[in-house]
């Protein structure tokens, strides 16, 4: 192993000042909107556990591209899951679940994964509306916010951030990371495309499964391929953020989780020195 | 159950608990709790979907139709489809022959409209698409006559804001009795022009299993507005007073009375 000689110790790097209060505010708010819009959605889709597309849910014919359900089988009962056509066994997970205290039961996603944990349709809606309308004024204000404070330009994906896209890939790959005040390009593409993709997306087809709605936007309909297709892509959004999720996760444990938390929760980063020297001091 | 003891203190604890998901949440079952101070106020956003969906889509804007070949399967029957009270299964076995409606509360003068007098009256037709709370759709073409040119021939009152939908068909049985189907919607939906009193049913009659002799259709809301077997229409200032005071069977069981969304 060929060791650098050069540096004995790396002195530490300047501390900037890197998330604005808005930023941090935004991103907390959208962090507990996104968990109970996570639990309750699903809580909602177990009362109709099957995604179809089209115009709607076919009963006399089969436009159906996920469902999960229970059967009974010689040896008990057992949860499966078919996607596409492909089925899987995912019983204690999908389909039928439970455990020794509370008994099991027929239903998509366990208990532990919905609000509440027991069936309630009606309870599930109520938190989600709840807490899309908190999603959506908070995207709002965000958008307002960063287009004063040029937060978005951080987002901004320039020519220089392209030509690094594949240095940038091999050092994650590496899980290299450099912290400097800019976000890197791979960061951008994450967080523009939350923001700016898969946010409106799922807010659009959320909106378009509203009967009111679509009499105020039925072109909206048109676009998404009729309401089931609307929920199917509505539930293949929140699988993409819930993947993204678990990567921010695991970039912010790879990256130094104590800078990385007090950058989001004080706005306050330690960048590497070079770096530093770089892009100044950045903004203050 | 264990959120019990910390209803009060609800939302925060709730937060709190986020990282115990995987223990199972059942501490933001408080969300469950109508009575909950968390709960109201978390309802309360339904109150300004109401209001912001009347905004944008005002008193007429129209729910989607569709075309004939878009009718690709009957008409799926969910709640009460085949109701046994004895005064529903009389008029059913004569053909709802002796079917009449009956319109009154704030009213100057209240009506009994029989059968033939009902399917005498303009009709229209709709393709439609039905969107149930639990998240499926279908479509179908319903006929009927305008429930704003049934609801003017009774005169309503100034003062009457809803009218709501009494049934034939016992949903519930409990100890103290069967509890019957109601719904209610607001004027502004009740005049609405695709809101209709459905007799027909993809150019057939109205089954049995989708609310024959008459069911109401509000095209910009969910099924369970759409209230089946109707025998009596009542215009009300307020709906407090009946049932459990929500407005609606399922409204008074915790779902939205609102449910344009």
């Amino acid at each position: 192993m060929a060791q650098s000689p050069s540096v004995a110790a790396p002195e530490p790097g300047a501390v900037i000042y890197r998330q604005s209060l808005w930023t941090r505010m935004t991103h907390w708010v959208w962090a507990i909107c996104l968990f109970f819009l996570l639990l309750t959605g699903l809580q909602i889709f177990n009362a109709r556990p099957t995604l179809n597309i089209g115009l709607e849910t076919g009963f006399e014919y089969d436009n159906a591209v996920l469902e999960i359900g229970a059967r009974d089988t010689p040896d008990g009962p057992r949860g499966f899951t078919r996607l596409l056509g492909y089925e899987i066994d995912t019983t204690g997970l999908l389909g039928w679940s439970g455990n020794e205290a509370d008994g099991y039961s027929a239903q998509a996603f366990p208990s532990w994964a919905t609000i509440p944990s027991n069936r309630s349709l009606a309870s599930g809606r109520i938190v989600h509306f709840f807490f899309a309308w908190i999603l959506v004024v908070t995207l709002a204000v965000w958008l307002v916010a960063s287009l004063f404070n040029r937060h978005i330009r951080d987002l901004a994906i320039r020519r220089a951030d392209l030509a690094a896209l594949p240095t940038d890939i091999a050092n994650h790959a590496r899980l290299r990371f450099h912290h400097s005040r800019d976000y890197n390009v791979l960061q951008k593409l994450a967080y523009a495309g939350v923001l700016f993709v898969l946010f409106p997306l799922i807010i659009l087809t959320g909106l378009s499964m509203s009967p009111a709605f679509n009499s105020v936007a039925p072109w909206l309909l048109d676009i998404f391929g009729g309401r089931q297709s609307a929920r199917t892509i509505h539930f293949l959004v929140m699988a993409l953020l819930v993947g993204f999720f678990v990567i921010h996760m695991l970039m912010i444990l790879a990256a130094g989780p104590l800078n990385e938390l007090r950058s989001i929760l004080t706005g306050w980063y330690r960048i590497d020195p070079e770096t530093g020297k770089e892009s100044g001091n950045g903004r203050v | 159950m264990a959120g019990f003891d910390l209803r009060r203190r609800g939302l925060l604890h709730g937060l709190l608990a986020a990282p115990a998901l995987l223990g199972g949440c059942k501490i933001l079952d408080v969300t469950n709790d109508r009575d909950a101070p968390v709960r109201n106020f978390i309802e309360s956003a339904n109150r300004l979907t109401y209001r912001a969906q009347r905004l944008l889509t005002g008193g007429t804007r129209l729910a989607p139709e569709y075309q004939p070949g878009d009718i690709r399967q009957s008409q799926h029957p969910n709640g009460v489809t085949a109701p046994q009270d004895e005064d529903y299964l009389a008029l059913a076995s004569g053909d709802f022959a002796a079917y009449s409606l009956t319109i009154d509360g704030l009213v100057e003068a209240p009506q009994v409209v029989d059968r033939a007098t009902l399917l005498a009256m303009p009709s229209q037709s709709q393709i439609t698409r039905h969107d149930c709370v639990e998240g499926w759709s279908c479509i179908a073409k319903w006929t009927g006559v305008r429930l704003s040119s049934v609801l003017e021939t009774a005169k309503p009152k100034p003062e009457a804001r809803f009218a709501v939908f009494h049934c034939f068909d016992t949903i519930e049985r409990s100890l103290a009795g069967g509890i019957k189907y109601y719904e209610s919607i607001d004027l502004i939906d009740a005049w609405h022009p695709q809101t209709i009193l459905a007799y027909g049913l993809n150019d057939k009659p109205l089954p049995v299993s989708s609310g024959a002799p008459l069911r109401v259709r509000v095209e910009r809301q969910l099924g369970y507005k759409m209230a089946k077997y109707i025998h009596r229409i009542e215009l009300v200032s307020n709906y407090a007073d009946i049932g459990e005071g929500q407005g609606s069977y399922w409204a008074d069981r915790g779902y939205d009375w609102y449910a344009g969304i």
